[in-house]
Parts: C-alpha cells; sequence; structure tokens
C-alpha cells in the first residue's frame, strides 16, 4: 500500500456536506426547544438608566427575558502576566449591566417558543440611557483627557510594550545612506464566516451536565470559562461542536452570548437555541486588523537593510478577548515584524487601545498581513530611492542561512526565502507581464510579497507572550476495537480545514490501515482528553504530531502483544497491512482483529507485561519557536481610469509548507485566504460614525468580494521539510491571508508610479484609485 | 401575526400540507417544518445566497420569499441532488475540485449551479464566473467552484453528444 501523506485523498467531509446532511449547530431540533435573541444597546458609550422588559414578557410565545440582574453570572476577564504598566486587564460581562461599551453589546437574554416570537420579544424592550461621548478612534482614545472607556484603563491603552531596542540604533539611522519611512492605516475587518455564532444549551438531569453544542474553535476553553462563569465544576459542563461553517478566528474566542445561552438553559431547565443573525455577526461579535503603523527602515549603498524601527498601534474595540486578551495583535506584530528579512537591528513600540466599538479577536494571520504590507512598502521605497529593483533588494536581504537567530530573538528553521522569490519573480517574467506592462497605454502595475508564516505556536512561544493561560500542546487518543477500527481524538478542530481526512492519512499510513478503518473524532470536551482547539496554523503542526506520535504508539502495542503471541521479540515483527507479521517469516503473523480480539474480549491471553485493551495517548507541545511556512506571491494588476477599479489580471502564489499532507488541502487553504486577504486589501471594512454607530450592518455595506472580483490563482510549491513536526508538515491557514495585502498594494503602488501618488491605506477604494489616475491626467 | 394559514408545499417531489404563519419565510419553513435543514442561512437578506433553492427550476433566494408564496410551485433543495448515498454528477465534481471546505455555503452554490446548467447547458467559463459571483463563499476563493461547474458541464455535453451520436 503507498503512502497516503502526500497525495490528494478525496475529502471524507464531502459527502454529508454536499447532500445537506452536515449537522451545524442551526440544524439541531429538540424537543422543547426554546429560542433566544438578545436585547443590544443602541449608544456605543453610557449608562443604561432604566430596562423595562414587561412588555417583552406580553408578547405572545416569549417565555422568559433577563437583564444582567436577573442573570447570576461572572464576567470574563482575559490577562496577561505582565505589570500593570504594560497591560491591564479588564472585565467583559456576559451582559452588560449600568455601564455600555459598545453599540450592539447585549443588555438582556430574551427566550421564546419561536425564533419569530423571541425577534418580536427584543423589539418590546424599553431601555433608556445617559449617552456619553463615544471613542471611535485610537486618536482620540489617546488624546489627554480623552474619555474612558474603562475607568482602569487610564489613557485607553491597554497594552504597552517597547521591544528589543537595540544598543545604537538611532546612530545607524543617523549613519545610514538611505532612510525610509512608511506610515500605514489598515481597515477595521469582519472574519465573516458563512456561519454566524449560535449554540444550543441543555441541562442532562441524568448526566447531571449542561451539554452546551457551539460552533467554537476552543470547545475546551469554552467549558472552562462557562463553568467558572456558572459556578459549575468542568465536568458538569460538556461542549460539543458541531460542523462548523468557517470560523477564521473569529470563534477561537469564547463569546459572551453562549454564556448567557447555557445559563438561560440552566435556569430553566429547556434547552435553548441561539443563532445569530448577520447584523449582530458584523457589528457586535468579534472584529479586528485596525491598526496603524508609523515604521522606519534604514539601508546602506547596496541595498542591505541596517535597521528597522515602528510604532504600532492597534485599535481593539471595547473588550479583551478570551484567552488571547487585546495584546494579541500589538505583541504578534511587535514580535514578528521583521519577518524573512535580515535586520540587525531592530526597535518597536506596541500598544492597544480601547474605544467604544465591538471587540477584536484573532483573525486569520493576526497582524502579519499588516506588518509585512509595511515591510514591504518599506522594501519597495527603498528599492525607489536607491533606484535598485525591488526584487533584487528583497533578493540581498532575505535570510539564506538556516536556523537564523534573529533580532527579535527567534530562531527561523530552513525555509525557501530566495528560492520562492526567484521562482515567482521568473513565472510573472516567462507569462510576459513585464514586456506588456513595459509596451505602455494601460495602467498595469506588478508587485510581490515575501513573507513566512509561523505556525505551531507551542506552549513556549505563548509563556513567551506572558499568557496567564499558556495555549500549546495537543493530545491524542487513538483506540482500536475488536473490529479492527481505529479511533482517533484530536483536541484540534476542523471549521473547513479537512481534519477528518488529513490526520486520517497520517494515523492510517502509520498503522498500514485503509484510511476507511480509521475514524477522526473531535469537537466533544467529553470524548477528547483535552485539547487546544484550532487557530494559528497550529493543527497540522501540533495535532498532527500527536496523532503521529499516538499511532506509533498504537503500533508498538500491536507489535508487544503479537511478538507475545507468537513467542517472540517486538523487533522482531512488523506491521504490514492491518496486520503483524514476523520480520523473517512475512507468512507468519496475526491480523489486527486477532490481536484486538485478544486483547479486548481473550484478555486471559494478553502476555502478562502488557495491559488488556488496545488504546494509548501521547501528547506533543513544541517548546521551541515553532516551524515557518514561507511563500512570495506576484501580483498583475491593472487600474481602470472610468471607474477606479482595480483589476487583478494574474495571481502566483509560491508557497513551502514543507510536506503537503494533502496537495488539494493545501491548494484550497492558499487559495481561500488569498481571497480573504484581497478583500482586505480593496474591499472589505467597517467604520464608524462619531456616535460610535457601525457604518455596515448587512453584506450590502460590507463588502465581501465575489468571484468577480477574486481571480484564478496559480500555485507552485517547494518542500522545505519541517524537522519540528512528525510528518514534516508546516502550517499554511494563514500565509494565503498574510500576503496577499501587500503584494496587492505593491501592484497598485507601480501601476500609480507615474502619478507620483502613493498609497499605503488599505481597504485601496475605487475612489482613491479614481482621484490618484485623475490627478495625474 | 396569529392568523395561520393552511397551505399546500410541494418540495422534492413529496406534498406537504402545513399550517404556518404567514410571515414564515420559505428558507424557515424548509428547515424549521419540513426539516430539510440543507438549505442554510448566511445572511438572511439576499445577498449571501447559501439558502439557494430551485422554485419551478430557477435559483431563488428562500429567505426573502415566504412559504405561501411558494404554494402551487415546485420546489428543489439541495436534499434532491444524491441518490440516496450515490452523489449527484455536480456534487461529484465540487468534491473532486475541492470546491468545498466547511460547506456551508455549498447547497446554494449546488442549486445555483444546477438550476442555471439545465437552462445554460453550454455556459462558457466567463458565464459560469459570472454566476458563482451571484453567492457568497468565504473559503475557497472560488476559483474551485467555477472549475467544478465548468467541469460538470463539459462532462454532461460530451454525454449528451456522445447519446446522440449514439441514436444517429
Amino acid at each position: 500500500m503507498s503512502r497516503l501523506v502526500g497525495t490528494s485523498v478525496p475529502r471524507r467531509e464531502d459527502p454529508r456536506l454536499l447532500t445537506g446532511r452536515g449537522r451545524f449547530v442551526d440544524d439541531i431540533r429538540m424537543v422543547g426547544l426554546l429560542h433566544a435573541q438578545f436585547v443590544r444597546s443602541r449608544v456605543a458609550s453610557g449608562l443604561v438608566t432604566s430596562i423595562d422588559l414587561s412588555a417583552v414578557l406580553q408578547v405572545p410565545g416569549v417565555v422568559a427575558a433577563y437583564p444582567a440582574a436577573d442573570l447570576d453570572v461572572l464576567g470574563i476577564t482575559a490577562t496577561l502576566e505582565r505589570p500593570p504598566t504594560e497591560f491591564v486587564p479588564t472585565e467583559m460581562p456576559i451582559l452588560a449591566g449600568d455601564r455600555v461599551r459598545f453599540a450592539g453589546e447585549p443588555l438582556a437574554i430574551v427566550i421564546a417558543e419561536d425564533p419569530y416570537a423571541a425577534e418580536d420579544g427584543v423589539e418590546a424592550a424599553v431601555v433608556t440611557y445617559q449617552a456619553f461621548t463615544a471613542v471611535t478612534s485610537a486618536e482620540q482614545a489617546l488624546e489627554p483627557g480623552a474619555p474612558l472607556v474603562h475607568d482602569e484603563a487610564t489613557n485607553n491603552i491597554l497594552l504597552d510594550v517597547s521591544m528589543f531596542a537595540t544598543e545604537g540604533i538611532d546612530q545607524v539611522f543617523a549613519d545610514a545612506a538611505c532612510v525610509v519611512r512608511v506610515q500605514a492605516r489598515t481597515g477595521r475587518q469582519n472574519a465573516a464566516p458563512l456561519e454566524t455564532r449560535g449554540a444550543v444549551a441543555e441541562w442532562i438531569d441524568r448526566d447531571a451536565q449542561l451539554v452546551v453544542q457551539t460552533c467554537t474553535q476552543i470547545p475546551h476553553q469554552v467549558r472552562t470559562v462557562l463553568a467558572r462563569s456558572l459556578r459549575l465544576d468542568e465536568r458538569a459542563v460538556r461542549v460539543i461542536t458541531p460542523d462548523m461553517g468557517g470560523g477564521f478566528g473569529l470563534k477561537c474566542v469564547v463569546g459572551r452570548e453562549e454564556i448567557a445561552v447555557a445559563a438561560a438553559a440552566l435556569r430553566l431547565r429547556r434547552p435553548v437555541k441561539w443563532i445569530e443573525d448577520r447584523k449582530d455577526a458584523l457589528t457586535a461579535s468579534f472584529l479586528a486588523r485596525e491598526q496603524r503603523y508609523d515604521a522606519r527602515a534604514a539601508f546602506d549603498h547596496d541595498g542591505r537593510i541596517l535597521a528597522l524601527d515602528a510604532d504600532i498601534v492597534c485599535d481593539m474595540g471595547a473588550y479583551s478577548c478570551y484567552p488571547f486578551t487585546a495584546a494579541i495583535e500589538p505583541l504578534m506584530a511587535s514580535a514578528e515584524m521583521p519577518g524573512v528579512y535580515r535586520v540587525p537591528a531592530y526597535r518597536v513600540r506596541g500598544r492597544a487601545v480601547t474605544t467604544n466599538k465591538a471587540p477584536s479577536a484573532p483573525y486569520r494571520g493576526v497582524s502579519r498581513p499588516q506588518y509585512v504590507m509595511v515591510m514591504e512598502r518599506l522594501f519597495e521605497r527603498a528599492a525607489r530611492e536607491l533606484k535598485i529593483d525591488a526584487v533584487e533588494l528583497r533578493r540581498r536581504n532575505v535570510i539564506t542561512t538556516f536556523p537564523y537567530s534573529g533580532v527579535n530573538r527567534i530562531t527561523y528553521d530552513a525555509g525557501s526565502y530566495l528560492e520562492s522569490l526567484n521562482l515567482c519573480e521568473r513565472v510573472l517574467k516567462d507569462e510576459g507581464w513585464y514586456e506588456m506592462k513595459a509596451a505602455g497605454g494601460r495602467h498595469l502595475g506588478i508587485g510581490y510579497s515575501c513573507f513566512n508564516e509561523r505556525t505551531g505556536y507551542g506552549s513556549g512561544a505563548f509563556a513567551q507572550r506572558k499568557m496567564s493561560v499558556v495555549p500549546g500542546f495537543d493530545m491524542t487518543e487513538a483506540r482500536m476495537d475488536t473490529t479492527g477500527s481505529v479511533t482517533i481524538t484530536t483536541g484540534t478542530l476542523s471549521h473547513g480545514q479537512s481534519h477528518e481526512t488529513t490526520l486520517a492519512q497520517i494515523a492510517a499510513d502509520e498503522l498500514t490501515l485503509d484510511i476507511a478503518k480509521v475514524k477522526i473524532v473531535q469537537g466533544d470536551t467529553d470524548r477528547i482528553p483535552y485539547g487546544w482547539g484550532t487557530f494559528a496554523s497550529r493543527s497540522v503542526v501540533v495535532g498532527g504530531s500527536a496523532v503521529r506520535l499516538a499511532a506509533v504508539k498504537l503500533a508498538e502495542k500491536l507489535r508487544m502483544l503479537a511478538a507475545g503471541l507468537l513467542d517472540t521479540t517486538p523487533d522482531n515483527v512488523e506491521l504490514d497491512h492491518g496486520r503483524v507479521r514476523l520480520r523473517d517469516r512475512p507468512d507468519r503473523g496475526l491480523g489486527f482483529v486477532e490481536l484486538a480480539e485478544v486483547a479486548y474480549l481473550k484478555a486471559h491471553l494478553v502476555p502478562k507485561d502488557l495491559e488488556p485493551g488496545l488504546s494509548v495517548t501521547a501528547t506533543f507541545d513544541v517548546f521551541t519557536d515553532g516551524t515557518f511556512g514561507n511563500a512570495t506571491h506576484g501580483v498583475v494588476v491593472e487600474l481602470h481610469e472610468g471607474t477606479g477599479r482595480v483589476e487583478i489580471l494574474r495571481y502566483v502564489c509560491v508557497e513551502d509548507c514543507g510536506v503537503a499532507i494533502n496537495p488539494m488541502v493545501v491548494e484550497g487553504q492558499c487559495r481561500g485566504g488569498i481571497a480573504q486577504g484581497i478583500a482586505g486589501a480593496l474591499f472589505e471594512q467597517i467604520t464608524y460614525d462619531e456616535q460610535g454607530e457601525p457604518s455596515a450592518t448587512g453584506f450590502l455595506d460590507y463588502k465581501m468580494p465575489t468571484a468577480s472580483e477574486i481571480p484564478d490563482v496559480a500555485i507552485h510549491h517547494l518542500e522545505t521539510p519541517s524537522t519540528l513536526t512528525e510528518s514534516g508538515a508546516k502550517g499554511v491557514g494563514e500565509g494565503g491571508t498574510i500576503g496577499a495585502p501587500a503584494a496587492v498594494l505593491n501592484a497598485v503602488n507601480d501601476a500609480l508610479t507615474s502619478t507620483g501618488v502613493e498609497l499605503n491605506d488599505t481597504p485601496i477604494t475605487p475612489e482613491t484609485v479614481y482621484r490618484a489616475l485623475k490627478r495625474a491626467s | 401575526m396569529t392568523d395561520q394559514q393552511l397551505i399546500t408545499l410541494r418540495v422534492n417531489g413529496e406534498q406537504s400540507e402545513l399550517v404556518i404563519d404567514p410571515r414564515r419565510t420559505l428558507a424557515d419553513t424548509l428547515r424549521q417544518v419540513l426539516g430539510l435543514t440543507g438549505t442554510h442561512l448566511g445572511c438572511e437578506h439576499g445577498i449571501c445566497g447559501a439558502c439557494t433553492v430551485l422554485v419551478d427550476g430557477a435559483p431563488a433566494r428562500a429567505c426573502l420569499m415566504f412559504a405561501v408564496q411558494a404554494e402551487n410551485r415546485e420546489i428543489r433543495t439541495v436534499e434532491s441532488l444524491a441518490d440516496g448515498d450515490e452523489l449527484g454528477d455536480l456534487q461529484r465534481a465540487f468534491s473532486a475540485h475541492h470546491a468545498l471546505q466547511c460547506g456551508f455555503c455549498t447547497p446554494g452554490f449546488l442549486m445555483l449551479a444546477e438550476g442555471f446548467l439545465a437552462e445554460r447547458p453550454a455556459a462558457t467559463r466567463a458565464e459560469i464566473r459570472e454566476l458563482v459571483s451571484s453567492n457568497l463563499c468565504r473559503c475557497t476563493g472560488y476559483q474551485p467552484i467555477v472549475d467544478a461547474i465548468e467541469d460538470c458541464a463539459r462532462r454532461r455535453e460530451a454525454s449528451r453528444t456522445e447519446r446522440n451520436d449514439g441514436a444517429a
């Protein structure tokens, strides 16, 4: 049997999803199920002076309505182990009581017999407010005397860190042949999984358990918060994740609504379901990406980078998300900004600012789309100043010898930074885009981004960030039953990434089994010993390694059992397509079914030094700096004078994720990620008016791109296997999103060269491009 | 609001008599009353298209229609595409091209394509891309969806040609 790892095994998730037989949270039906919706704040900042729910209870079908005061639950506080000068912890209540901090914040939960009645109930609520001046931008938040979002966060700063500050860096800038500066802003985005958030909660007397089915990327962490918030033992809470319609980070934090729904179910002793509508998903869930950079880079005459200095301000909205906190974006950016380049001197200040907007959560790429964009703009600027080709300038600066210890105290494992850059450039040259551009007559531009993606953040990396709740390891149980079938649990949680297929490929190879004999179980805190879910491209790196280690252990137990029964030593037997055979006499052996029958049904035959049963567990963690995937993206755009439209004519991605477990799935991650990156570069943004009202309340205003805007993507693979992971794979979940904004922005600026206009803010709107072209003509 | 109405709904060839609120949408009726949860709701304002079903053969947003408006019409949902466990050709093409990841938007794209290809069997890739831009997908970047529909169309064309040649 040939190995499955490295081949595009068809997805095992597909049949049920293609036939409408998937089971998403809103598909769950129960006898006596109630439906919840939330009364939400209409003001961005203020005091609730009264909340009257008496009319709500008169609405036909409404069963109950609870404001904060009636729902006895503890709020959520996400913390870092940093001094108060660096980090300020703040509490996010489950329902807001007196104080509201953003428009859309939940104030009361309304529960009804029917989803329509629940919405009728919400409309009948009467709330009065004393409105305060809303803080709607980072600039306003940082002004002296600005209104405070949280009283404990003076100056509205939740995190303020200055890092690295290489000695003598000011002198390096003073002496450098070339210093360039880029100021950039990126728009506030919503990860916008097509399935909004939702939960169904039910108290089960027989198990003395609250069962919460919720679409979360982190079931075990939701369980922890549920237990604390509701003052239950953790064993009295079971979190199950059904099929999930995307997450992209938005669902890797604990939502207050899922806690409120559980509290209501506990109180009413009836099952309660809540399904978020799109307006709430866009305005009151979690947003991301609103950042401001002021960065300088120094270069010598030959174009070698000498120093990098950056000031990064992230507008994190009203609350810190659990477990990552509001520090997630500035800490990611500060720690990793030098990226693929040999930067000898580095200084950075990173701040998280709180404002009266919906809070932020990690979103695919977390800060890397932004800092890569700024780095790549710095290189483009320097190339222009030094009159060196921009790709050549990158070539002179990318890391080429590994492992490389960076100025940011990160050790980079081997990658193909230079090779990916060269190949990407060659593809665009061979396809004739440079000639087409040189021919003139059209506003064509070519742009690149060269970047890496740290994957496999283990306990080591998160502890370094001083998180008080430290994600990192993962755990797998591998169990063979009496029919020789294997069940593999994983603490990771696929919400589109195909783990039921890819993790099974890894295990099946190790056990020499047909993939049909291996089942992956995920998303159930009662069936999975523990796990950290899926985020930060960790699943195949950490989870996949745990799966392989468990499969190896199970294989070892099968060998020991067989050796005992065959009266030989374990090193004299090997696995072979569902049986264990003697190495020197391959015709002699025992089938897995025979062995499993002994292990369970004839335990008196199990050799003395072995335990009955065929179940093992293994854990995997990373205490180094992880493993870095990398890629270069090359983009050709055409700008249209009449409309200001940016049309992407060609998109080339040269990626390296080490060993690709399933190349089809890898390409899917790249394409989907690139679409989200283009979305950030050109289309999506939620702005707020002076009162703190969000501009986008539906998909008419939140411009998620369609097939008319997203181009076909040509993907080329390089393979630098990881020595850190058990499979040689590196994570690949975020790279597409990380590289796209920089490449698109560079291409647009290339097309604008003759106009003298330089754009550094995203999204690049048609209006901006239209004006730039108009000015030049 | 309490004026319930008795309607007859014909879905996937099966007829049901339902007593429902006039304000209940077709999508909610399919999901909540008939238990056909393959039709998904992504926005409830007619943009994302996850709820696309066929009404008398034409793709329609089930979130923008009331169930009472669907009376005496022929409704088809994603549940009608497979024959038991045997996937239909369009579904197989989606799987072969990795045109779905989380799968939430997929029923809408399948019904959109099913209705379109019946009308325009010889559609060009550009026309298919234009069609695909009717709905939203957050996972795939759309290219595999266009590939899958195009592949399915070409295969159907080829088998039609073969049949015609055989007949001739």
